[in-house]
């Protein structure tokens, strides 16, 4: 492949043909902002956030849909570079709900890193502001289009990643809003939940229900984690605020899903905290559970197990292991059938 | 899966038969619903109209339980035509004329009779099956769970075989695996006639080497699988059983048989996480820990050693599993020490062929793939790519076997079951928003069927076999069959399971979940 060079910032640079200005100039460090790129999706160069100046050219083109060209010379930030991004987020901040203070988004939104690198504020333009109802009819999403920047990525998302378009833009202009066939609630459409467009909003206008309240977002601790439900192996982070798991986002570097998830995992998990869940060790004593301590649950099973075994024999024991359990603990389990009772009666449902 | 989920991008067609992707491995389905965009070609058999139905080019809407007539009248028409890939039959497998010769007799009007499918669309599938360069079979437990769930299997690896799509990217055979662990479960030898790594009981020299790393005499008798289990503790040959995180009650086929197994034995054990259908009928509970409360890993259907993390402490006075099967095993006699999972891990690798070179370091970011024997070995993506684990491919000449039970007068409906979308099993039903979502059981009935029940979306039918009965409320669409009823197995009030035929494939023991006989009636 043919290597072109170029200078960025004033460094000269070489990289593939076919390569972006944008990701040449991330190579040698320096920043540019996005909304609409994303390195998984198709490039529809929207929002203008990431224009660079290039010498000779007659406009500022947007660095992620321009490719580089032998002896191009790139300013990532030249005077008219940031004039043109200010003017960009003053128009944005104009048509945007001031609620920084109670967005679950703050901490995590580029709309608020932006403005805040940039300085700018809102009330440049004034104007008309976007005034939906928020939709959380959904059991899993929040929608407040109100936030939205229409970078589009959601609707990418949904159709690239997941194979389904359930969103698209609708309307014109000012009215440009991104939504299901005929403006329906999601819960009204053929939507299924899966989540990948809130792992890609830039800002607060697709929030995980079920988290909101839950932690800022600089509270949250992550850990990389695979996941309990089907065989597919996805890979995401637990959200832990406090000692509890308050939600999970998905996470670029899963090696089989990368962000994408589908509804079970990336909404189901809160089962862990279930009231539901056992916390204590119970006998049954005349036919009802009574809870007991560790020690006495254990020396009953051990007792028992072992009565059982000098009167009947090993195999008159068996187990059922656990496709849901850990390796280790899969592990364990056969090795104690076998090697403590004495019997090689231990299954698992792989077969049922 | 001979292959990797990358993989699925890699291909020109998919095959998916007895899977239904989108909802049972949603993942799985994705990668499929989005390489569709980009042109990939699509062929479904499945006797529903699932949404990868909707999606296919060519949709082989055949009867339950007729997935060997369906496979053996590709193959004839594939060799009919001269489709077969001669160089691979040469160099790679054996039993080829055997095959020739069974599936002669499978003509398309034979196929086309039992299975329902217009002789067309045979045509069409075989012919764009075996001419696309790469083409993938995806299948899981529409293929297995059937009394000839093993003849199934090897009818799909036949016709991956025939024509050479095996071995390479972008084809195989991919079982997608239903739970989070059920590959490393087996791995690990949670199988009674297998330590872990598939080293079987009954060799001498495995028994020897575990003998010797374990400090213990081991039975060389192979162990009861589930359904032999059962049928001794009814028996009362069985007096015990610990049960390590499942619930057969709910899930095992029967399930008043199995009620009835776990009422005669003398004492039941259950670690569990919440009060299950089988845990109500434990003579002690012991409170087992979630994944986020434990470190350890899991194995995915591509075969990927993963990480779990501990994320918080266990619930209440719950205790990780590894440990609780730490204390009874060193209450009983059996000395287990261990501080960390890691270590089991370690122990486990240096016995495990398979796992020898994997380690938490390694698998740190994102797993390897077995067969990954030593420290340098980076994994294996892509079984079979030169051989197969017994040297040439075995074509295997399979002739149909119908269901155990099929429709008759007294239970004139086809019962299928499978999984939806918004369930796994039993945890979700402990997820606020997934159960808020689907809280009831909504059996898919034909509207033909409806009519005659003079039912509606939402009413209530009786569904009765010879085995139990339930009530549920019912779907009406047409995306199943006439004269069928698909059902999911996930909700207490609706204990499907109850239903289900108490017969298994002779060699797997897989309980055959895809077909019953019922009999449906109106509740009032």
């Amino acid at each position: 492949m043919s290597t072109v060079t170029l200078t960025i910032d004033g460094q000269q640079v070489s990289v593939p043909a076919g390569t972006t200005v944008l990701e040449a100039a991330w190579k040698v460090g320096s920043f540019i902002p996005t909304f609409c790129h994303d390195p998984e999706l198709s490039k529809p160069g929207a929002c203008r956030i990431c224009v660079v100046e290039i010498k000779g050219a007659r406009n500022l083109p947007a660095s992620c849909v321009t490719a580089v060209a032998e002896g191009m010379v790139v300013e990532t930030a030249s005077p008219a570079v940031i004039e043109a991004r200010k003017t960009i987020l003053e128009l944005m901040l104009d048509n945007h709900p001031e609620d920084c203070l109670t967005c679950h988004q703050a901490g995590d939104c580029k709309l608020q890193d932006y403005a805040y690198f940039y300085n700018v504020k809102p009330g440049a333009f004034g104007g008309a502001k976007k005034d939906y109802d928020i939709e959380d009819d959904n059991l899993f999403i929040v929608r407040n289009m109100n936030k939205c920047i229409l970078c589009g990525k959601c609707l990418r998302a949904c159709e690239e990643k997941q194979g389904r378009a359930v969103i698209d833009f609708a309307y014109r202009g000012f009215r440009t809003k991104v939504s299901t066939a005929m403006d329906k609630p999601l819960a009204d459409s053929v939507c299924v939940s899966c989540g990948s467009c809130v792992a890609v909003c830039p800002t607060g206008a697709l929030t995980e229900k079920a988290m909101i309240g839950k932690a800022r977002k600089w509270e949250v601790q992550k850990v990389r984690t695979t996941c309990p439900f089907c065989g597919v192996g996805c890979n995401f982070d637990l959200n832990v605020n406090q000692g509890k798991v308050i939600g999970v986002t998905s996470n670029a570097a899963a090696p089989t899903n990368g962000r994408d998830m589908c509804v079970k995992g990336r909404f189901g998990v809160d089962y862990v905290h279930s009231p539901n869940r056992l916390t204590k060790p119970l006998i049954k004593k005349n036919g009802e559970f009574v809870e007991s301590s560790w020690d006495e649950a254990l020396d009953l099973v051990a007792s028992k197990l072992g009565a059982i075994k000098s009167k009947y024999g090993s195999d008159a024991i068996a187990a059922l292991s656990s496709a849901r359990c850990t390796n280790e603990e899969n592990y364990l389990f056969q090795k104690f059938m076998r090697a403590g009772i004495g019997t090689n009666n231990v299954d698992h449902c792989a077969r049922t | 899966m001979t292959n990797s989920f990358a993989d699925y991008l890699n291909t020109d067609l998919y095959f998916v038969i007895g899977s239904n992707p989108t909802e049972a491995h949603p993942m799985a389905g994705a990668k499929i619903m989005s390489s569709l965009l980009n042109g990939t070609k699509l062929i479904v058999a499945d006797p529903r109209r699932i949404e990868l139905a909707e999606k296919a080019d060519i949709w082989l809407q055949h009867r339950p339980g007729t997935d060997i007539p369906l496979l053996n009248g590709l193959m004839h028409i594939i060799i009919k035509e001269g489709l077969q890939d001669n160089a691979f039959i040469d160099e790679r497998t054996e039993g080829f004329e055997a095959l020739k010769a069974t599936v002669e007799t499978y003509t398309p009007a034979r196929v086309a009779e039992m299975t329902g499918v217009p002789e067309k669309l045979l045509y069409d599938a075989a012919r764009l099956y075996a001419t696309t360069a790469k083409a993938m079979i995806c299948y899981t437990l529409g293929i297995t769970e059937h009394i000839c769930g093993v003849d199934n299997v090897m009818s799909v690896a036949n016709l991956a075989m025939l024509t050479g799509h095996l071995g390479k990217e972008g084809c195989g055979v991919n079982p997608q695996r239903g739970q989070n662990n059920v590959q490393g479960a087996c791995d690990m030898g949670a199988l009674p006639g297998d330590y872990p790594g598939y080293q079987k009981v009954v060799n001498p020299e495995a028994q020897a080497k575990f003998e010797k790393a374990w400090g213990v005499k081991l039975s060389e008798k192979p162990g009861l699988t589930i359904p032999d289990m059962m049928d001794a503790a009814v028996e009362g040959k069985l007096k015990a059983m610990y049960v390590l995180g499942e619930d057969p009650v709910m899930t095992d086929p029967d399930a008043n048989h199995i009620k009835k197994a776990f009422n005669a034995m003398e004492f039941v054990v259950v670690q569990e996480l919440f009060m299950s259908e089988t845990a109500k009928l434990a003579d002690v509970i012991l409170p087992g820990a979630s994944f986020a409360e434990k470190d350890g890993t899991f194995s995915s259907s591509e075969r990927r050693v993963q990480r779990v993390r501990k994320a918080i402490e266990p619930i209440g006075d719950c205790k990780a599993d590894w440990q609780i099967i730490c204390e009874v095993a060193n209450r009983m006699g059996c000395k287990m020490d261990y501080t960390h999972p890691e270590q089991i891990f370690n122990e486990m690798a240096a016995l495990t062929p398979s796992y020898g070179g994997i380690n938490y370091e390694r698998i740190e970011h994102i797993g390897l793939q077995w067969p990954c024997p030593t420290l340098d070995h980076p994994g294996t993506p892509v079984l079979h790519t030169k051989s197969f684990a017994r040297g040439k491919g075995l074509f295997k000449a399979i002739e149909h076997t119908p269901p155990a039970e099929m429709p008759d007068e007294e239970y004139p409906y086809l019962l299928s079951t499978g999984r939806i979308l918004y369930h796994y099993n039993v945890t979700t039903r402990h997820s606020s928003a997934l159960d808020a979502h689907r809280p009831e059981e909504m059996a898919m009935i034909h509207p033909a069927d409806a009519a005659t029940l003079g039912v509606c979306t939402g009413d209530k039918v009786r569904v009765s076999s010879r085995r139990g009965s339930v009530v549920t409320k019912v779907d009406v669409t047409d995306k199943v069959l006439t004269g069928m009823i698909w059902m999911s197995f996930h909700y207490r009030e609706t204990p499907t399971n109850e239903l289900t035929v108490n017969a298994f494939d002779p060699v797997s023991k897989t309980g055959e979940y895809k077909v019953a006989a019922v009999q449906i009636e109106k509740v009032a």
